[in-house]
């Protein structure tokens, strides 16, 4: 991809071929990011809508199902990704700044809070498979004891798993993109010399962490 | 008679470089960021799914000439129609239009040097190429018996075709259409040339910023629909099937969420086309820019209120059925108010039957039939006896063949010397734009009968009612024509594309826009070779002129322009 | 000779509906044909008028006009209000149950409508109903949706599985009329067609009075075989006359309001009724514990319609319940088996051996 400077200055920012000047660029750039989270909100938008119906429908068995998942597991999991937005918002602070180590750092504590969240969703995903709670073949729910309808338990962890699978399909995205952006950055590519590329990874993962923000009360904490 | 006088003027001698001839390896076109030869990758591959898609149709039509079938058994019939839906409807109808011509001429229209991302764009093709190879894999091994409508409980648990790998596929082409869909909203938003302010934009660009928004608001929501009912398929998670205590209408309603504004992103580019082709071939303003512009967002806006109506008889409460009645009616006020103004355009104006004028004529024809039939349909009541029949499938193809289809055919001929160079042959132009207009209400109109008297549609016999078989016979005939005319544009722009005489110059039809008057033919790698400014409104064309032009050379009086003194009124 | 016999161009009118149906159908057929016309009309005259190199005068074009456009807008949103509001109108009568209707049950399957009378009648792929009778259909599907359509009754409604549908309508000429699945459900979905025979009221009686139909031999009527549900399964045992500890009275709830244990209120109409008996945890009465074993899985489509009509029996009394008037007279009655040995083989062949043939077609459907 040819990318070339129409300025002399070494530390401006490359600007695309397509592209007048470098705020044409970024503001494309943002309108883009911000086109494509409102394609990611009406993706999961359905699924909330789906959700919010059965929910609707089944209140009482979506009750007792909810007892299943560990809410203090998930509330770790929504401290880590509340810091991690933190840390990324630091992050495009930096970037503004041209602080790059700091910028770096903050990046890389994002990174390690994205492995963090994910490695305690595997720990829960694990102790569901275990209790075979996942909704293939082998999933069980023992309506005599615990009460609810098996289908409707059924339906609860197919929702579960898929909406938060889906999440974690982002944090995992996420992941990748941060440390290909952390890599830009270290190796001073001349792509990354302004702070847009921060702060559309930011939006990204802002995003990601307000989807779970809705996910966590919505199957933790059901109310009775 | 037009287009040969514009044409007198002599083509370059010297081959100058531009986007076709910067380069011939097949690695300059498969791995190209050039928005212009995206466009004619997907050309390519639009027109080899729609003749795919034709051929299915072919054997539908031919197996309803008898009441008890022809050849095919009613598992591979019901495969033949599933078949052509789905390739029609995601492989040719949604990509057509945006992802050829509105890929080709939104950065020019716009005076930008290409899209605003576009290794997306390049992205977005082969997203589409590999969801078009997954489902014609699918298609072609076992097939899809469940209609291209994938209705819930019968694709979930009951089929056993290949309905999921089929619904990888539309998952992925989901992709492909948001990937453009940004791209343009992006472009159109941030790339505009100086000068070219939103009440400057051609119509055509108008129409394509209403479809983005359709794309990028429903697709996801269709996209993650059909993963569910993957899902489904594989672990019987149950959301849409009642046994697992599901809701099967639920799925209705979020597949209408995006496959009713769908059909939108099918015609407002085609609509677009259209405001671009009577324009230049009437030499005069679009009549009501402003009321054209905005219906197109009213239709993009409204057109998101009314999936209802296709669900009238599936267990919606009676008030449910109501509103999305009502709003059914208030979309169909935006596109006569298109259709009214088209028209008017050619009042005072200078009309030439050049090809793509031909084809934007009985696009108006059909489009109006096909949008007034639509009234049976939003009105609750009448569609009761209607929703499900031959009416629906003459009503749909009306609108999508006699409307998105006749108005790509009349873009790409409208806009072929640009894309490729070169001038097709006007005489087969002509006819098979006539040929296409006779063949299709031939195919179609007996279906509107047919639905009348109580055929449901995607039924393989019919012996019970021996009389319908004059309308299917009728339908038949026709669309052997319709094939005839579909396939002669193939034949005809191919062979202009290998003839050396027939040098396109930069404007063959003396049209107004960046892409004509800015640009040579084909266009170079950039577009432009200096940056346009835009000043004038865009159609700033002169009937007069024009006419005088040929009356001068015929030898007649001029007409009269304007009294200076006089003040001019509208 | 006449040729719309052979070449029709509109399906007969048969039902009550009919004829208000085909006045809507023909005026927006009317205005279509008016305003393609002047399309037509005005796209030609246009064109040709000031076609290129025309003497015709262009000075002073109009770009823009709010009058015009005003006028574009509000014909078309008028005209189309007028159609919303004629035909909104004659919608809300036709989705409206009649006060006194004879019920049929239908049963769609993958492929075949199964229908069933008050009395006990069973058809397949026949519907024998008398003229000049409201008639309510009450529809459930065993596998996929599918839509039961008489063109000749301009009538359609989905037949959905898990809920039930309903649609009424009145037949006003004798005769055979094709009933159609307008819902694409499968392989054979275009063979899952049938004929309703719309009968004179002598000639229906007379039917009635031969036992129906020639391959269907007539079973218990609905109420009875709701009955023997009940004791087969033994609902009586929790269920009876009044309110116990174990499970609430079922007399008298049809289409009551029942209070429910989060507080909020449902009506016991048909669909409540299925969903308790099924599922009965999900909306449970006030003061009642899941003691109740779900029902699902455990009852056929045919016999849970039974059952419901069964609790309908037992609120028949004073207010709600008018006589069913082409049911078997007092509900509770058998009718007398013409041939007393056939019964039995009647009951082996289509008590349970119907009930397993049609829970097999559902296995072997997946």
């Amino acid at each position: 991809m040819a990318t070339h400077a129409h300025t002399a200055d070494p530390d401006a920012p490359a600007v695309y071929e397509q592209f007048e000047d470098i705020d044409q660029q970024q503001e494309t750039y943002i309108l883009g990011m911000w086109s494509f989270l409102v394609t990611e909100i009406m993706f999961f938008g359905a699924l909330f809508l789906i959700y919010s119906i059965y929910r609707w429908q089944y209140q009482g068995d979506f009750y007792i199902f909810h007892k299943e998942l560990d809410y203090v597991l998930g509330g770790i999991n929504t401290t880590v990704l509340l810091a991690s937005s933190f840390s990324v918002a630091l992050a495009v602070h930096y970037a503004q700044l041209k602080k790059k180590r700091q910028q770096l750092l903050a990046l890389g504590f994002t990174l390690l809070c994205a492995f963090g969240f994910l490695i305690i969703k595997a720990i829960e995903y694990g102790k569901k498979f275990e209790h075979s709670k996942f909704p293939n073949d082998t999933f069980v729910w023992d309506a005599a004891k615990y009460g609810g309808d098996p289908e409707h338990a059924r339906l609860f962890f197919s929702l579960y798993f898929s909406m938060t699978g889906l999440h974690g399909l982002h944090v995992l995205i996420g992941i990748l993109v941060i440390g290909y952006l952390m890599y830009l950055i270290a190796k001073d590519h001349p792509v990354i010399t302004d702070y847009v590329p921060t702060e559309l990874v930011g939006l990204y993962w802002h995003f990601v962490d307000l989807v779970w923000i809705f996910l966590y009360p919505l199957f933790y904490l059901i109310p009775k | 008679m037009s287009a040969i006088l514009e044409r007198t003027a002599a083509p370059d001698p010297q081959v100058k470089k531009n986007y076709l001839n910067a380069d011939h390896t097949l690695a300059s076109w498969l791995l190209t960021t050039d928005h212009k030869r995206i466009a004619v990758l997907y050309l390519i591959g639009v027109t080899v799914m729609f003749f795919l898609g034709s051929l299915a149709a072919a054997f539908v039509r031919f197996e309803l000439t008898s009441p008890r079938g022809q050849i095919l058994t009613h598992e591979t019939y019901n495969k033949m129609f599933t078949a052509h839906g789905v390739i029609m409807i995601f492989f040719f109808l949604i990509p057509a239009v945006p992802a050829v011509l509105g890929n080709f001429l939104i950065p020019m229209m716009i005076g930008a040097r290409d899209l605003a991302f576009p290794r997306l764009n390049l992205a977005s093709w082969y997203v589409w190429t590999i969801s078009a190879v997954i489902v014609l894999t699918g298609l072609i091994m076992g097939g899809v018996d469940t209609g291209w409508t994938f209705y819930t409980p019968l694709s979930s648990l009951y089929s056993n075709t290949q309905v999921s790998l089929v619904l990888v596929g539309l998952f992925l082409s989901g992709f492909s259409s948001i990937m453009t869909g940004v791209n343009f909203i992006a472009t159109i938003h941030k790339m505009r040339a100086p000068g070219m302010t939103w009440f400057k934009l051609p119509l055509y660009v108008w129409s394509h910023y209403a479809t983005s928004v359709i794309i990028i608001l429903g697709t996801p929501v269709v996209a993650i629909t059909l993963f569910l009912v993957v899902l489904e398929r594989t672990f019987r998670i149950g959301i849409f099937s009642p046994e697992l205590g599901g809701d099967p209408v639920l799925f209705q309603h979020l597949f209408w969420f995006y496959s009713h504004p769908a059909v939108y992103i099918m015609v407002l580019p085609a609509m677009g086309v259209i405001s671009e082709v009577i324009t230049c071939f009437s030499r005069r303003q679009i009549f009501g820019y402003r009321f054209v512009a905005m219906s197109s967002m009213a239709i993009a806006a409204i057109g998101f209120l009314v999936w209802g109506h296709h669900m009238y008889v599936s267990s919606q409460s009676v008030l449910q059925g109501l509103i999305f009645s009502l709003l059914s009616f208030l979309v169909a006020v935006p596109s006569a108010i298109k259709v009214f103004n088209w028209s008017l355009t050619m009042w005072r104006g200078s009309v030439q039957f050049s090809t793509p004028m031909i084809y934007a004529l009985a696009f108006i024809g059909l489009f109006v039939i096909g949008g007034l039939t639509g009234l049976y349909l939003a009105a609750i009541d009448t569609d009761v006896h209607l929703t499900g029949t031959y009416f629906i499938v003459a009503h749909f193809h009306y609108v999508m063949v006699g409307g998105a289809i006749l108005a790509f055919l009349g873009g790409i001929h409208f806009w072929w010397p640009k894309m490729f160079g070169k001038m097709y042959n006007e005489f087969w132009g002509r006819l098979s734009a006539m040929v296409i207009f006779l063949g299709f209400n031939f195919t179609f109109f007996p279906q509107f009968i047919l639905g009348y008297l109580g055929m449901p549609r995607r039924y393989h016999v019919y012996y019970f009612a021996p009389e319908w078989q004059f309308y299917h016979v009728a339908s038949s005939l026709g669309s052997t024509i319709l094939g005839i005319g579909f396939l002669m544009p193939a034949f005809y722009l191919t062979a202009s594309l290998l003839r050396k005489d027939n040098v396109a110059p930069a404007n063959p039809w003396g049209a107004k826009g960046l892409e004509w008057e800015n640009a040579s033919s084909p266009p170079v790698t950039l577009n432009f070779e200096s940056q346009p400014i835009v000043t004038e409104n865009p159609y700033n064309y002169d009937p007069i002129e024009d006419t005088n032009k040929v009356r001068r050379e015929a030898g007649l009086p001029e007409i009269p322009r304007e009294d200076p003194d006089k003040e001019v009124h509208h | 000779m006449n040729i719309f016999k052979v070449l029709p161009v509109a399906p007969e009118q048969a039902s009550e509906r009919a004829f208000g149906y085909d006045l809507i159908f023909w005026t927006i057929t009317i205005l279509a044909v008016v305003f393609t016309i002047l399309v037509f009309a005005l796209v030609l005259a246009l064109a040709v008028r000031y076609r290129r190199g025309s003497s015709a005068d262009r000075r002073y074009p109009v770009y823009h006009s709010n009058g015009i456009e005003a006028v574009l807008t509000l014909v078309p949103l008028v005209l189309g209000l007028g159609i919303f509001a004629w035909s909104s109108a004659d919608f809300v009568k036709f989705r409206q149950r009649p006060k006194e209707s004879m019920e049929i049950f239908v049963i769609g399957k993958q492929w075949m409508w199964h229908l069933q009378h008050m009395n006990g009648i069973r058809e397949n792929n026949e519907l024998h109903i008398p003229v000049d009778t409201p008639i309510t259909m009450t529809m459930i599907s065993q596998d996929v949706i599918h839509a039961m359509y008489i063109p000749a009754f301009r009538v359609q409604y989905h037949v959905v599985p898990g809920r039930y549908t309903e649609m009424s309508f009145t037949a006003t000429k004798p005769g055979r009329y094709k009933m159609l699945c307008a819902m694409h459900c499968g392989t054979q979905h275009s063979e899952m067609v049938g004929f309703v025979y719309v009968m004179s009221k002598s000639d229906y009686a007379r039917w009635i009075e031969g036992g129906g139909n020639r391959y269907e031999p007539r079973a218990a009527t609905m109420v009875a075989a709701g009955e023997q549900v009940w004791n087969r399964k033994a609902c009586g045992n929790c269920h009876a006359g009044m309110d116990t500890v174990r499970g609430p009275t079922l007399n008298g709830i049809f289409n009551a309001q029942r209070r429910l244990t989060d507080g909020s209120t449902a009506k016991a109409a048909p669909d409540y009724l299925r969903e308790s008996i099924l599922l009965p945890w999900l909306r449970l009465t006030k003061g009642y514990e899941t003691t109740m074993p779900a029902y699902k899985g455990q009852l056929t489509e045919e016999e849970v319609l039974q059952l419901i009509e069964y609790i309908k029996s037992n609120s028949n009394t004073s207010t709600s319940g008018s006589p069913q008037p082409y049911s078997a007279p007092g509900a509770r009655t058998l009718p007398t088996p013409t041939h007393p040995e056939n019964a039995t083989n009647r009951a082996n062949r289509y008590g349970s051996a119907g009930v397993t043939q049609s829970e097999e077609g559902a296995m072997n459907a997946r």
